[in-house]
C-alpha cells in the first residue's frame, strides 16, 4: 500500500481468528488505518490479497458490507443530526438492527440522544460512532482507535462492550496505540511498525520471557559490600544494581531460581524486604525492545 | 449463541433504505435554518416584494404581476433547492466523513443519490405548497386545467435533473466552505439577472441569451405551463441537455470523500 513514493503497509501478512478481539498496535503513522480500510474495501492495495470472511473487500463489496461494521477515526455524522436520530438511521438501513435505546444506554449515550452530533463531547462522538458500527449485527467490527481520547470511564464502557461481543460471536479487529489497551483487551496482538508487522501473538506469548526487574527495599540499611555479594548469588546473567543503602534493583529472567536467591539471600544477610517488587515484561518493552523506540512517542 | 449481540447481519430492502434516507437528509435541510431561508423565506419576499414593486415600476409584464411572477418564484424555489441547498449539504458531508460513513454501511452509492434526490422532491414539495397558498391568497389565477399541472410537475423535475447534477458537480469538486460561497454567489447571479423570476424579454438585449441558461429555461419551462398551459418544447430540451452536461461532468469529477 503506497501513497506517492511513501510504502504506508508493505508485505503484512495478517490473520484474524473469528469470535476473538484482535488488536494491530503500533505507533501514530505506522499503518494501522491503512491496514484497517484496506479491509474495509475503502482501499485497493496495489500487491497482495485481502480477504475479509473469505470476500474481496472491492470486488465483492456489496455483499460484505452488510456483514462488517466500521467505526471510522472522527466524524462520519451530519453536524446538525441528533445522537440518536443518527443511530436510528443507521438501523433502518440494515434487515436486523439492534435495539439503539438498548444500544445507547449501553454505551452511556442516553443523556445527549437529543444533542447534535456537532455539540457532543470527543468522547461521545467516539461511542456514538462504534455504536453506529455495531448497530447491524455485524460479524465483524472493526473499529479504529476506538477509546483515543477517552475519559477513563467511557473507555472501560467501550471496553466491556468489545468483550461482550466478543462472547457474543463477533470478531473484533481494532487499532490502538495503547498498549495497555492492547493488552487488557485482546486476544491476539500484531505489533506494526513502519507498514510492516514486528511482533504477533496472544498478550502471554509476547511478554513472556525477556528481562524483568525486581525492586527490592528492605527495613534498614544493607551491610556493606550486600550488592556484590548478591551479585555473586545470582550468578553473571542477572545484573544488581544499587538504587540507596535500603533498596536495589534486580535485572534478568524473574523466575523461581532468582526469587529464592534473592529470599535467601535477604535471610543470609539479615535483612527484612519491606517489598519486593516484580516488574513483568509488557508490550511497551517489547516494542522498545524490538525497534529501541518509545510505543507512544 | 443467542447473545444480545449475536451476529444477525442484513441489509434492510433497497426502497426501505433509500426512503429513509430521503427522509433524513429532508429534515435536516429544513431543520436547518440558512437553508430554510433560501427555500422559502427568500422567495416568499421575492412573490410578495415583485408584486409590490411591480405597482411603481414597469416590468413590461403581460399579464397581472401575481399571475406573470408566481411561476417564477415556483422556478426559484426549485433552483435554490436543487441547486444551492444541495451542493452546500452534499459539500458539507463530504467534508464530516458522512459519504465516506454510508459508503461502509448497507446503502449502496446509487442508493445514496436516490435518497438525495427523494430529500430535494419532498423538500419542493413543500416549497411549492407554501409559495403556492401565498400565491393564492394574493389573488394568483393560474391557466386552468390539468394539463397545467402536469406540465408544471415536469418542468420541476427537469429542473431539478438540470440543476441537481450542476450542484452536485460544483460539490464534488470544490472544498466545503467555497462550495458554499459558490453555491449562494450562482444563486444571486441567476436569481437577479438569470430570467427566472422575471421573463428573458424583461431584459432587453439579453433576451435571446438568456433562455439558454439553466435559470431562463426552468423560468420560461414554468411561465409556459402556468400562464398559458403550453409546452413549447425548446425549453424542457435546454434543460435536459443542461441535466445530461451536469451528469456526465460530475461522473467524472465526483470525489465521494
Amino acid at each position: 500500500m503506497r501513497y506517492g513514493d511513501k510504502t504506508a503497509v508493505d508485505a503484512l501478512d495478517l490473520r484474524v481468528e473469528r469470535n476473538t478481539i484482535t488488536a494491530v498496535l503500533g505507533p501514530n503513522g505506522a499503518g494501522k488505518t491503512t491496514t484497517l480500510e484496506t479491509c474495509e474495501g475503502y482501499r485497493r492495495p496495489q500487491a497482495g490479497t485481502v480477504r475479509v470472511l473469505g470476500l474481496d473487500p472491492i470486488k465483492d463489496r456489496r455483499d460484505l458490507l452488510p456483514r462488517i461494521g466500521v467505526m471510522l477515526q472522527g466524524s462520519g455524522a451530519w453536524s446538525g443530526a441528533r445522537a440518536m436520530e443518527m443511530l436510528n438511521h443507521i438501523a433502518k438501513l440494515h434487515a436486523h438492527p439492534l435495539d439503539t435505546a438498548m444500544l445507547a444506554d449501553r454505551l452511556g449515550l442516553h443523556d445527549c440522544g437529543k444533542t447534535p452530533y456537532r455539540r457532543l463531547s470527543g468522547g461521545q462522538q467516539q461511542r456514538l460512532g462504534l455504536a453506529m458500527a455495531v448497530v447491524g449485527r455485524p460479524e465483524v467490527v472493526f473499529v479504529d482507535e476506538p477509546t483515543a481520547g477517552m475519559d477513563p470511564l467511557a473507555r472501560r464502557t467501550t471496553w466491556e462492550l468489545l468483550t461482550e461481543l466478543r462472547d457474543d460471536g463477533v470478531t473484533v479487529v481494532l487499532t490502538t496505540h495503547y498498549m495497555d489497551e492492547a493488552e487488557r483487551l485482546a486476544d491476539h496482538i500484531h505489533i506494526i511498525d513502519h507498514g510492516q508487522m514486528i511482533a504477533s501473538g496472544t498478550p502471554l506469548e509476547l511478554t513472556r520471557g525477556g528481562t524483568a526487574t525486581i525492586r527490592l527495599v528492605v527495613t534498614k540499611p544493607f551491610p556493606d559490600g550486600a550488592p556484590a555479594s548478591l551479585q555473586a548469588a545470582l550468578g553473571p546473567q542477572v545484573e544488581v544494581t544499587p538504587i540507596s543503602d535500603v533498596s536495589l534493583l534486580v535485572t534478568g529472567p524473574a523466575d523461581h531460581t532468582t526469587l529464592a536467591t534473592v529470599a535467601r539471600w535477604c535471610e543470609e544477610q539479615g535483612v527484612l524486604p519491606e517489598s519486593l517488587n516484580l516488574g513483568q515484561r509488557n508490550l511497551e518493552d517489547v516494542f522498545l525492545e524490538i525497534t529501541g523506540r518509545e510505543l507512544e512517542a | 449463541m443467542s447473545g444480545t449481540f449475536t451476529p444477525m447481519p442484513g441489509s434492510a430492502p433497497l426502497l426501505r433504505q433509500v426512503a429513509a434516507q430521503s427522509v433524513m437528509e429532508a429534515r435536516l435541510m429544513l431543520r436547518n435554518g440558512e437553508q430554510l431561508l433560501l427555500a422559502v423565506v427568500i422567495p416568499v419576499i421575492v412573490l410578495v416584494g415583485g408584486v409590490e414593486a411591480a405597482k411603481h415600476v414597469d416590468f413590461g409584464l403581460d399579464q397581472r404581476p401575481i399571475d406573470a411572477l408566481t411561476p417564477g418564484v415556483l422556478a426559484l424555489a426549485v433552483m435554490s433547492t436543487a441547486f444551492t441547498s444541495l451542493a452546500i449539504a452534499t459539500g458539507f458531508e463530504r467534508r464530516y466523513g458522512v459519504i465516506k460513513r454510508l459508503g461502509a454501511s448497507p446503502l449502496p452509492r446509487f442508493g445514496l443519490l436516490a435518497g438525495k434526490i427523494g430529500a430535494l422532491f419532498m423538500v419542493e414539495l413543500f416549497q411549492v405548497a407554501v409559495l403556492s397558498a401565498v400565491a393564492f391568497a394574493m389573488g394568483w389565477d393560474p391557466h386552468a386545467g390539468f394539463e397545467t399541472v402536469l406540465l408544471g410537475l415536469e418542468a420541476l423535475l427537469l429542473g431539478t435533473a438540470a440543476f441537481a447534477s450542476l450542484g452536485l458537480l460544483v460539490a464534488g469538486v470544490l472544498r466545503a466552505e467555497a462550495t458554499l460561497a459558490a453555491a449562494n454567489l450562482i444563486y444571486l447571479l441567476l436569481m437577479a439577472g438569470g430570467a427566472v423570476v422575471l421573463p428573458a424579454s424583461a431584459y432587453g438585449g439579453a433576451e435571446h441569451v438568456l433562455p439558454w441558461l439553466p435559470s431562463g429555461a426552468l423560468g420560461e419551462a414554468m411561465r409556459g405551463a402556468l400562464i398559458h398551459g403550453d409546452c413549447y418544447g425548446q425549453q424542457q430540451v435546454i434543460l435536459l441537455g443542461w441535466a445530461v452536461l451536469g451528469t456526465v461532468l460530475t461522473a467524472r469529477s465526483f470525489r465521494w470523500e
